[in-house]
C-alpha cells in the first residue's frame, strides 16, 4: 500500500460519502421496500394473532428464534475479529476493522428485534426492564431470557462505543472535505476533533480499554444465548458443550458475513486498492480454522449423545441424523464443514471468489444449524403422543428473509454516511511507528473550527 | 399448608374423554375448530393419550390421562422472565395470565407438553358463549394457559369451609376432570394429609411418576395398569 498517498486515501474513502449516483437510490429503494414488506407482515401478525405463523403445539419456537440466534451469532464478526486483531496488533486488520464493527452493531439490532417479534404480546416487552412499577414485581432474574436482555443490551452499548470511537477522526476528515449542511453535520459528529497529541492519546487508550472489555462481553453474549436452550430439560438441549459451541459458531458465521460484506464493498465502492486479496486470504484462513473447530464441536456433541443412548435424546438424534431432518442436517454439514474445508484448505481456491463461495455456504449452514438445534428437539420431546411437525408459514419466511435485506439496507446507508474503511487507521499503517501517526496536519487543521 | 396432588389409576381409565370435555367447560377453554386443531392449536388442559401395544388383531390399547403434573421442581417456573409461571405455597404451578408476555419458553421447557398458547383471541360458536364459567378468567391472544387443578374450586371450597368454621374434608374439592370421571380413575386431594385418599393411593406399590427421571417431582401419581 506504499503507493497510496494520504490525499488519495482521503479522496477514495470519502468519495462514497460526497458523491451519490442513481444506483444508490435504486438499491436503497429496493432494499427499503423489502424491509417495509416485512414490517407490514409483522403488523399483520400482531393484528390477526400469532396463529398466522406456523408455530404450534409443541414446537413453540421456530423461524423467529432461529433468526434471533443466527443474527446474534453474525454480530460476533466485529468484536472478535476487530478486537482480537487490534490487541495482537495485526497490521492487515486496518481496512477490515470498521466493516466488521458495523456488522456487529447492525446484526445485533436485527437479532435483538426477534425476541420481541416472537412474543405473544409484544406490546408488553418492556416488562423485561427492571423498573419500579405499579405491578410491584421485578423481572425473574433466574430466567435466561432476562440474562439475554442484559447481555444483549450490554453488548449493543459496548459495540456501538467500539464502533463510534475510531470514527471520530474520520468524521473530522469528512468535516474538512465537505461544505454546507454536510459540514455542519460532521462537525457535530467529530466532537471537536483537532488531532492534538492529547486527543490521540485518549483515543488510543479508550480503544485499548474497549478492545479488551468487548471480548468477554461477546463471549458471554452467545454463551447466554446458548443458555436459552441448555437450561431447559429438552432432549439434546441440555448440553454442557452448548456455550463454547455457540460462541465458536457465532464467530464462524461472523467471519463469513464479514467476507461477504467486504467482497460487496470492494466491488461496489471500487475499493480494490484497499481490500486486497491478502485480506481475503487471511480471513479465509480464519474461516478454515473456525470450520475445523465447528466440526470438532458437532462431532463431540453427536458422539456423546450417541454413546449416552438416552431414549428421548436418541429420538431427536435419529430425527436429524437420518429421518425427516436428515436432508437439512447433511446440507448443514456440507455447507459448514466440507465446503470451507476444501475451498479454504487448498491455497489455489483461497481466492476472493473462493472465499465468497465458502462464506455463502457457511451463512446458509449456520442458519440451518440453529434451526436444527431448535425445531427437531421441540418436535420430539419425551412423550411420543406429543410429537409434532413444524411448517413455517409465509409471514415467518418473509420476516426472517427480509432481515437479510435489512442488514444490506443498513449497511448501504451506513457506507453513505461514514467512511467504511477507517481512514486514520489506514494512514497510521503507512508509518513505521505509532508516534508518527498522521496528526491530521494537512487536512484536519485546514478548517479549524472556533 | 395443604399440598394438592392427584392420583390417576390407569387400571380404571377407559379413555372415554369425559374429563377433557368437563375441563373445557369448567375452565372456559375455547375450542379452535378442526382446521386449527389439525395445525396443533387445540388446547386440551387434560388429554387422554392412547398407546397401542402388539400387532393387529392382537392389540391392546392403553390410555393415560395427562394434565399439568404441578411439579414440585417445575422446569417452566425458572425460565419465565416475568413470573407469570410461579409456584404457590400449596404446591400449584400457577399461571398468571395478565403477567404473561408470551415467550412460550415455559411450554418448551415443560417435558409433558401440557402448556398451551393462545394463538388467537378466544371465541365460541353461539350460543356457547352463554355457558362460560364466571369464576374463570378468559385469556387473550398471546398468553400461555394450562391446567390449574381447578384452582377456582379449591379456593371456593376453602372460603366456604372457613365461613362455616371447619376444616376441609377429604374429597370435598373435586376438579372438573375428577368430578366427571365415571370409572373414578382420578382422585384429587391433599398430599400433606397422610390419611387422604390421594395420599394413600400415591403410596401404592403401583404408583409411578411420569418422566420421573427428568427430576420434576410431579404431584400426580399414576397407578400402573395390572390387568
Amino acid at each position: 500500500m506504499t503507493d497510496l498517498t494520504s490525499t488519495r486515501i482521503n479522496n477514495d474513502l470519502t468519495r462514497p460519502l460526497l458523491q451519490t449516483s442513481w444506483r444508490f437510490y435504486a438499491l436503497a429503494a429496493a432494499l427499503g421496500s423489502i424491509v417495509l414488506t416485512a414490517l407490514v407482515a409483522w403488523m399483520s401478525q400482531a393484528y390477526y394473532g400469532f396463529g398466522v405463523t406456523g408455530i404450534r403445539w409443541p414446537v413453540y419456537w421456530g423461524f423467529y428464534v432461529t433468526s434471533f440466534v443466527f443474527w446474534i451469532g453474525i454480530s460476533h464478526a466485529g468484536t472478535l475479529i476487530s478486537a482480537i486483531l487490534r490487541l495482537v496488533n495485526a497490521g492487515w486488520r486496518r481496512p477490515v476493522t470498521r466493516c466488521a464493527e458495523v456488522i456487529t452493531v447492525f446484526a445485533l439490532m436485527i437479532g435483538a428485534m426477534f425476541p420481541i417479534i416472537h412474543l405473544g404480546r409484544p406490546w408488553l416487552a418492556f416488562w423485561l426492564v427492571p423498573y419500579p412499577s405499579e405491578r410491584m414485581i421485578w423481572p425473574n432474574f433466574r430466567s435466561p431470557l432476562v440474562w439475554d436482555f442484559f447481555a444483549i443490551n450490554t453488548y449493543l452499548i459496548g459495540s456501538v462505543l467500539f464502533l463510534l470511537l475510531p470514527m471520530i477522526p474520520d468524521f473530522a476528515v469528512v468535516r474538512d472535505h465537505s461544505k454546507g449542511l454536510r459540514h455542519r453535520m460532521y462537525r457535530v459528529l467529530a466532537l471537536g476533533w483537532r488531532g492534538t497529541p492529547k486527543q490521540w492519546h485518549r483515543l488510543e487508550t479508550a480503544m485499548q480499554i474497549m478492545a479488551i472489555a468487548i471480548i468477554p462481553v461477546a463471549v458471554s453474549v452467545h454463551t447466554i444465548v446458548s443458555f436459552d436452550f441448555s437450561m431447559a430439560p429438552v432432549p439434546m438441549w441440555q448440553s454442557t458443550i452448548f456455550g463454547p459451541y455457540f460462541v465458536a459458531g457465532a464467530i464462524f458465521s461472523g467471519i463469513a458475513a464479514l467476507i461477504l460484506a467486504m467482497a460487496a464493498l470492494r466491488r461496489f465502492l471500487q475499493l480494490q486498492a484497499y481490500l486486497q486479496p491478502l485480506h481475503f486470504d487471511n480471513l479465509g484462513k480464519l474461516l478454515l480454522l473456525m470450520a475445523l473447530l465447528w466440526g470438532y464441536f458437532v462431532f463431540n456433541e453427536r458422539l456423546v449423545v450417541y454413546y449416552g443412548n438416552e431414549p428421548a435424546e436418541m429420538a431427536v438424534f435419529w430425527r436429524t441424523q437420518r429421518e425427516s431432518f436428515a436432508p437439512l442436517y447433511w446440507t448443514m454439514v456440507v455447507c459448514n464443514f466440507a465446503v470451507p474445508l476444501v475451498l479454504m484448505g487448498i491455497r489455489r481456491f483461497r481466492t476472493i471468489a473462493g472465499c465468497v463461495v465458502a462464506s455463502f455456504a457457511v451463512v446458509v449452514g449456520m442458519w440451518l444449524e440453529r434451526f436444527l438445534i431448535i425445531v427437531p428437539s421441540l418436535g420430539a420431546k419425551y412423550l411420543p403422543y406429543t410429537f409434532g411437525i413444524y411448517r413455517p408459514q409465509p409471514v415467518e419466511m418473509i420476516i426472517a428473509g427480509a432481515t437479510f435485506a435489512a442488514m444490506a439496507f443498513l449497511y448501504v446507508l451506513f457506507a453513505k454516511v461514514v467512511p467504511i474503511i477507517s481512514i486514520w487507521e489506514l494512514k497510521a499503517g503507512e508509518h513505521v511507528s505509532r508516534e508518527s501517526r498522521p496528526s491530521v496536519e494537512e487536512s484536519h487543521l485546514g478548517q479549524v473550527q472556533p | 399448608m395443604p399440598q394438592w396432588g392427584m392420583a390417576a389409576d390407569l387400571d380404571r381409565c377407559n379413555g372415554c374423554g369425559a374429563c377433557v370435555v368437563a375441563c373445557h367447560a369448567e375452565n372456559n377453554i375455547s375450542t379452535v375448530g378442526p382446521d386449527q386443531a389439525a395445525r396443533g392449536r387445540a388446547k386440551h388442559w387434560i388429554r387422554v393419550e392412547r398407546y397401542w401395544e402388539g400387532e393387529f388383531p392382537d392389540v391392546r390399547v392403553k390410555f393415560r390421562p395427562v394434565m399439568c403434573q404441578q411439579c414440585g421442581n417445575a422446569p417452566c417456573e425458572p425460565v419465565c422472565p416475568t413470573y407469570a409461571s410461579h409456584h404457590t405455597e400449596d404446591g400449584l404451578n400457577a399461571q398468571v395470565y395478565n403477567r404473561c408476555i408470551g415467550t412460550r419458553y415455559c411450554a418448551n421447557a415443560c417435558p409433558y407438553s401440557v402448556r398451551f398458547f393462545d394463538f388467537f383471541n378466544p371465541s365460541w360458536d353461539r350460543p356457547l358463549q352463554v355457558q362460560l364459567n364466571p369464576d374463570v378468567s378468559l385469556r387473550e391472544v398471546g398468553v400461555m394457559e394450562k391446567c390449574t387443578f381447578c384452582v377456582q374450586r379449591i379456593r371456593g371450597a376453602q372460603i366456604q369451609a372457613k365461613a362455616e368454621g371447619r376444616e376441609l374434608r377429604d374429597g370435598e374439592i373435586q376438579p372438573a376432570c375428577v368430578q366427571s370421571c365415571a370409572p373414578r380413575a382420578l382422585v384429587f386431594g391433599d398430599l400433606a394429609n397422610p390419611e387422604s385418599e390421594v395420599s394413600r393411593l400415591s403410596r401404592s406399590s403401583r404408583g409411578v411418576k411420569l418422566l420421573e427421571h427428568v427430576g420434576t417431582e410431579p404431584a400426580v401419581t399414576y397407578l400402573a395398569r395390572l390387568s
